[in-house]
């Protein structure tokens, strides 16, 4: 059992923190309060590969391994969440299936300009009456000779209206359920193809999230991803790879809650001691710093299981679970660690405690995480 | 064009602390970084190589450590990366530093530019780039802060001084000291990353370069350390409480005590 990060893996966390710190974690508090979406550091972050880092140069990407790309999310939503959101929506959600499920020359055409960055990518499965029953999507898409005809909407959708390539899913054939939806790839800019809604969130809020309008939308069928009636195994997988991105993104923010609190708990005195002297404060920072750990190992370990081409559903999905409620849970503890001054937004403690909520609901939410768990253990 | 930048991995710590008893550096938990105007020597060296094509050359003498160091510089896209690294090299003061360099040098065949950093922010002498430049007897610039290549072939400079700068020009193959005001060096890229470990560093050992074993490591180095010491620090931190008004009376009485201040029309 080796547990050490290889040398890539090292040198990726590195380069990756400096440049967060450096680059990322400066405007954080700002684009939260303004909700502006970083294109400069979406820019910058293509320039340093960090837009397609698990997929072979061939395809213009970084050529690493996943276990770097979920050690990315994690650095990056250390200083922000929202920027970690949108490079896990583009690679997990987006290129992925399109690495794992196109054609070579659904491959060229999307996945090398997404790799690139030089397209942002988003997925969009949630509609307003589908969500944990994702199976239940309305969507519809008609075959018309070499075309498929999309209408419906779609809410919820990470980088919706900042991305160029949408993977959608929608129903072919409504009569069949699950196994009636095919998965779609829509470039932004096809006619009927248009934005609604962005949404005003609790956190993550430099990240877009916009509604999806499909009114008589043609789509080539070489845009088909798989084939029809597949769409439902596409969507279900994608989201088992993305659990992993979010789960990393949750330690991420977990992570960052630890540093604040561990500098604060040295800085601010009370009754002439640093409140860390106070064992109260004390075994809270020994169980946020056991709990961060062990929430690192099992989003590493399925990162490492799907590297390694092992069956990684129920690990990311346990990952994503544990790391999200660590998330929540040292939110609570740093606000609370942070006193009153942990209540205002001065103290970046504020924003963790909103950003970090997201991570149990997106990609499944913690009860669903417990049907897809309990689902493998009573096969 | 080819471009060769020393590079020098150095413990990432502004302030270096020295084991009072041995006198020498603590290294043991301290990352190891390049020196950071090393930094801008390469990005100088890469901003060329993107603007007008150029062969980029890493080399740095150390420890094997420095690797890493070398690793860096060729997954921000260096070339080629050269580790003179052997046991008979250790000790090496600012001269046998040098020698040693210039030989290496000597042995990669003709360049047109010569990169380092102005000093290392470990031995802090700014030594080996004027001395590299005397040994393989080209034109140098210290303290360089812009460098414009020119159509005939030539170098315009800016070179810092205390008040100001000076405009330089050169004709190549020159050698540079460079600042951290000549440019934002870029970080590696994770395909960088990828490729240099794939590519890997050459090492050299003694065996590999052309040297007078008389000239290099300890043996070579006339400098003697006597004796390293941190100077005492006898200062005594005052922190001032109360609200803004009473710690400003407070800082501005006492600045006026010792005379620091003027006293000022009330
Ligand atoms: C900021 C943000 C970004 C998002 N990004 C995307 C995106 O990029 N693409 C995309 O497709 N979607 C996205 N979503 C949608 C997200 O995945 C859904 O919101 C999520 O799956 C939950 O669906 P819902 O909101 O409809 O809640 P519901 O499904 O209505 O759930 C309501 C509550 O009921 C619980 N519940 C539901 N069914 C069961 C059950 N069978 N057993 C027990 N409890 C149950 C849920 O756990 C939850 O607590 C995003 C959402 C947000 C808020
Ligand atoms: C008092 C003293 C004690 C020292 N003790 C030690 C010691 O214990 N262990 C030790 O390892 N070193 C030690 N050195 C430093 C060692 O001799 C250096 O490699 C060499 O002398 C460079 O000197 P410098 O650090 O002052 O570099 P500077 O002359 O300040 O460096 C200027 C530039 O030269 C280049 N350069 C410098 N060194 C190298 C290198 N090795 N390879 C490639 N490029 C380089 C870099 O571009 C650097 O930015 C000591 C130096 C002094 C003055």
């Amino acid at each position: 059992m080796d547990l050490n990060l290889t040398k890539s893996q090292r040198m990726i966390r590195q380069m990756v923190r400096e440049f967060a710190e450096k680059e990322v974690a400066p405007g954080a508090s700002e684009r939260d309060s303004t909700g502006e979406f970083p294109w400069e550091i979406v820019k910058k972050m293509a320039r340093y590969n960090m837009l397609g880092i698990p997929f072979p140069e061939e395809y213009g990407g970084a050529g690493a391994d996943t276990l770097s790309y979920i050690i990315t999310v994690e650095e990056l939503a250390r200083v922000c969440a929202a920027t970690a959101v949108i490079v896990s929506a583009h690679t997990s959600l987006c290129a992925h299936p399109i690495y794992q499920f196109g054609t070579e020359e659904q491959k060229q055409r999307f996945l090398v300009p997404l790799a690139q960055g030089n397209r942002l990518g988003a997925f969009a499965l949630t509609e307003p009456n589908a969500g944990t029953d994702a199976a239940s999507i309305r969507t519809t898409a008609t075959r018309q000779g070499d075309s498929y005809i999309l209408n419906g909407n779609k809410i919820f959708i990470t980088n919706g209206g900042v991305a160029d390539i949408y993977i959608v899913l929608a129903k072919t054939d409504p009569s069949k359920g699950a196994r009636g939806i095919t998965a779609f790839i829509v470039e932004k800019g096809t006619p009927g193809f248009s934005f609604g809604k962005k949404e005003d969130k609790l956190g993550i809020r430099a990240s877009s999230t916009t509604e999806l309008i499909f009114q008589n939308c043609r789509i080539p069928v070489e845009n088909r991803l798989g084939e029809e009636g597949e769409g439902f195994k596409i969507a279900m997988q994608t989201l088992d790879g993305g659990r992993i991105g979010i789960a990393a993104q949750a330690v991420g923010i977990a992570q960052a809650c630890l540093d604040a609190c561990l500098r604060y708990a040295k800085e601010r005195e009370q009754f002439g001691k640093p409140i860390g002297s106070f064992q109260a404060i004390q075994w809270m920072l020994a169980d946020m710093a056991t709990q961060v750990e062990a929430a690192r190992l099992l989003t590493y370990r399925a990162a490492w299981l799907k590297d390694n081409k092992q069956p990684f559903s129920k690990e990311a999905a346990m990952a994503k679970l544990y790391a999200s409620e660590v998330a929540m849970q040292q939110a609570i503890k740093a606000v609370q660690i942070h006193g009153g001054y942990g209540y205002m937004k001065d103290y970046p403690v504020e924003r963790f405690f909103r950003d970090a909520k997201i991570t149990e609901i997106y990609e499944g939410t913690s009860e669903v995480q417990r049907m897809v768990i309990a689902s493998h253990l009573l096969r | 064009m080819r471009i060769i930048v020393c590079i020098k991995q150095v413990p990432d710590t502004t302030e270096v602390r020295i084991d009072p008893r041995t006198g020498t550096l603590i290294r043991t938990g301290v990352p190891s970084i390049i020196n950071p105007e090393d930094r801008h020597a390469l990005e100088a060296a890469l901003t060329i190589k993107d603007q007008c094509g150029a062969e980029v050359i890493a080399l740095s003498m150390g420890p094997p450590q420095a690797e890493d160091a070398l690793l860096e510089a060729l997954a921000m896209g260096v070339d080629r990366a050269i580790l003179l690294t052997d046991r008979a090299f250790a000790g090496a003061d600012t001269a046998a530093t040098s020698y040693t360099l210039a030989q290496a040098i000597k042995q990669l065949g003709p360049y047109d530019l010569v990169l380092t950093g102005r000093q290392a922010i470990d031995g802090d002498t700014a030594q080996v780039g004027p001395q590299l430049a005397e040994l393989l007897d080209i034109p140098q610039v210290t303290y360089v802060q812009k460098i414009e290549l020119l159509s005939d072939g030539t170098c315009r400079l800016q070179r810092a001084l205390e008040r100001g700068y000076e405009i330089v020009e050169t004709r190549l193959p020159a050698l540079f000291t460079v600042i951290k005001e000549l440019n934002t060096p870029r970080y590696p890229s994770i395909r960088g990353i990828m490729r240099a470990l794939r590519q890997g560093v050459t090492v050299w050992t003694a065996n590999d370069v052309p040297v007078d074993p008389n000239l290099i490591g300890l043996k070579g180095s006339p400098t003697q350390v006597q004796r390293t010491f941190v100077p005492e620090h006898k200062r005594n931190c005052v922190m001032l409480k109360g609200s803004l008004d009473e710690v400003t009376t407070a800082l501005v009485e006492e600045l006026k005590e010792r005379r620091l201040l003027k006293a000022l029309a009330t």
